[in-house]
């Protein structure tokens, strides 16, 4: 199956709540090997002026990559996910995620191009909080591979 | 220490990390990512499907070389934007059961731009896996005191 063209342009409305808990904070700091402080120390990160643990900078992925997957997993789409790699990915934080915060998704199918057999999809998800505050905004390209490629 | 502004030049290196990775490291990051791809765990599935083998999440490796800027940075909030492009990937060798790593990633950060008006630094990563630069165009900015 190739890809839906008119994928291009389509948004996917804000599923449910991703709750950001310590423990997730944890355990995707030590996933990375991240070892700063902020990330397990809820002290050193209030002497940091964060009112609770501070998510490391890629940890948005989680909240994107949900997101992304009402795309994947739309019957329309035509992705084989096990046929997709990650071409390219860009965080812009416009602050801090911090444990205790309740996000939410809007994903915008923004490019599908045809790259050989395959298809190159951009994707970008507009991350804010449950009462509208932004947060961060990431962008993903993904390469869909053809067969051969 | 963090570092301040005034004492930033284009070109400064921030520093350099080495990081050991296995394939226990990979199912760690699926389990905390959520993303279970098996081309990052299962090796007859990863040739399977065209791959040379199990490679790492591109969002490990991305994730991982940023502590060097994360660190450098002395708050980790203080990194406001951060983008690469995967170009190869990172193959994971099967060393359970030794203490060998199954890959090792070298990462570099200097300062490649300071803009003044946002006192903000751009580091610009180098990130080399099995002798390639498996990351390109990896850059975080940074909010600057």
């Amino acid at each position: 199956m190739s890809i839906n063209p008119d994928l291009q342009g389509r948004s996917y409305p804000a599923a449910e709540v991703y709750d950001v808990g310590r423990e997730k904070i944890r355990e995707f700091a030590t996933a990375v090997k991240a070892s700063n402080p902020a990330h397990f120390d809820v002290e050193a990160a209030k002497a940091l002026g964060h009112s609770d643990l501070v998510a490391p900078p890629t940890f948005a992925i989680i909240v994107a990559q949900r997101a992304d997957a009402q795309l994947v997993q739309d019957p329309e789409s035509g992705i084989d996910f096990s046929r997709v790699v990650h071409a390219d990915q860009r965080f812009t934080h416009h602050r801090a995620i911090v444990a205790g915060d309740r996000l939410v998704a809007e994903l915008h199918v923004d490019g599908v191009r045809a790259m050989g057999g395959g298809a190159m999809i951009t994707t970008r998800s507009e991350i804010s909080t449950e009462a509208g505050e932004k947060v961060a905004t990431t962008t993903s390209s993904i390469l869909v591979r053809g067969e051969g490629q | 220490m963090s570092p301040t502004f005034e004492e930033l030049t284009v070109g400064q290196e921030i520093g350099t990390r080495s990081i050991d990775v296995t394939r226990q490291d990979l199912v760690k990051y699926a389990g905390a990512s959520g993303d279970f791809n098996p081309i990052h765990w299962n090796e007859a599935f990863a040739t399977s499907v065209e791959l040379p083998g199990v490679i790492a999440h591109g969002m490990f490796t991305m994730g991982a070389a940023v502590q060097l800027v994360s660190d450098w940075a002395g708050d980790p909030a203080a990194v406001v934007d951060y983008q690469t492009r995967f170009t190869k990937p990172v193959l994971v060798a099967d060393t359970t059961g030794t203490d060998q790593a199954g890959a090792v990633i070298d990462v570099t950060g200097v300062v490649g731009a300071l803009d003044v008006d946002a006192r903000t630094a751009r580091v610009d990563l180098t990130v080399v896996a099995g002798g390639q630069k498996v990351l390109m165009k990896s850059q975080a900015v940074v909010k600057v005191s």
